[in-house]
């Protein structure tokens, strides 16, 4: 229960600091790199390692590089999705979604959960 | 230019900063529950989970429609626009992110942690800023300015 706490005060942390950075700067293309931080990474690997030790967390690293790749898919359909039919940010944003989530599934699955 | 607004802080409510704290937080423990209870490799996919962009995307959408409506204009279509920009920057940002998770990848087994996490961010974010760069002067085709193609596009663009 302390590590779930723990996990759960750093990650706030970590997240509303890269969301602060984000918010302060210009222009908001640039400022949207921020929303890609490696946020909740950072929060938990200092944990992980600690825990389970170095190769664990570069096991997670692997997986984490797969699901990077669906971000940058996920991201760029709710850019176009914005832009091409101005629905409201929080409805694109939680409908695309599952871009992320299936593409990150399709490639683990792929890849057997081994890279 | 990139610049930095501090006064932008203002504009973000107690409430706003609350969501995004407990987001983050369970992401975090989401990430954490599902490695212990399934596994690194599948729990790993969680650690590039989009836990600030929809908290993110609709602020900027929020406060862009509100700065419009104080000088009586609607402000949606322009709070959209700018939450598009703000994913077009997320999409190069994901790019850095698989850099960071490739250098993790490879070096963490055998070198020093916190040296190879602070390289790893370092790289994030070069690799993100760069990116960036060349987008921003058309190095590649990716033509979003030209698509909105509007004057207050390009205004956006420029704050």
């Amino acid at each position: 229960m302390t590590d779930l706490i723990i996990r759960f005060l750093a990650g706030g942390v970590v997240v509303s600091v890269f969301a602060m950075i984000g918010d302060v700067l210009r222009p908001k293309s640039f400022a949207g790199l921020f929303s890609a931080a490696p946020s909740v990474a950072l929060a938990t690997l200092t944990l992980t390692i600690h825990k389970e030790g170095k190769p664990y967390a570069a096991h997670e690293a692997a997986s984490m590089l797969l699901a990077s790749i669906a971000f940058i898919v996920y991201a760029a359909a709710a850019s176009y999705v914005l832009r091409r039919w101005r629905i409201s940010a929080l409805v694109t944003t939680i409908v695309t979604m599952p871009i992320w989530a299936g593409i990150s599934l399709a490639l683990w699955a792929l890849t057997g959960g081994r890279l | 230019m990139v610049e930095f607004k501090i006064s932008a802080l203002k504009a973000t409510k107690p409430r706003e900063y609350l969501v995004r704290f407990l987001f983050g937080g369970a992401a975090t423990v989401l990430a954490g529950v599902i490695a212990k209870h399934y596994g690194a490799t599948l729990g790993g996919l969680f650690l590039a989970f989009p836990a600030i962009f929809p908290c993110s995307a609709t602020l900027i959408e929020s406060h862009e429609k509100e700065r419009k409506q104080r000088i009586g204009h609607d402000g949606t279509n322009r709070g959209r626009m700018a939450a598009s920009l703000d994913a077009a920057g997320a999409m190069l940002g994901a790019c850095g992110l698989v850099a960071f998770a490739a250098l993790l990848w490879y070096f963490l087994p055998h070198h020093n942690a916190a040296l190879v996490i602070a390289a790893a961010t370092a790289v994030w974010l070069v690799v993100s800023v760069a990116l960036w760069e060349l987008r921003k002067n058309r190095v590649f085709g990716l033509r979003v300015w030209q698509r909105m193609g509007s004057h207050a596009a390009k205004q956006l663009s420029n704050r």
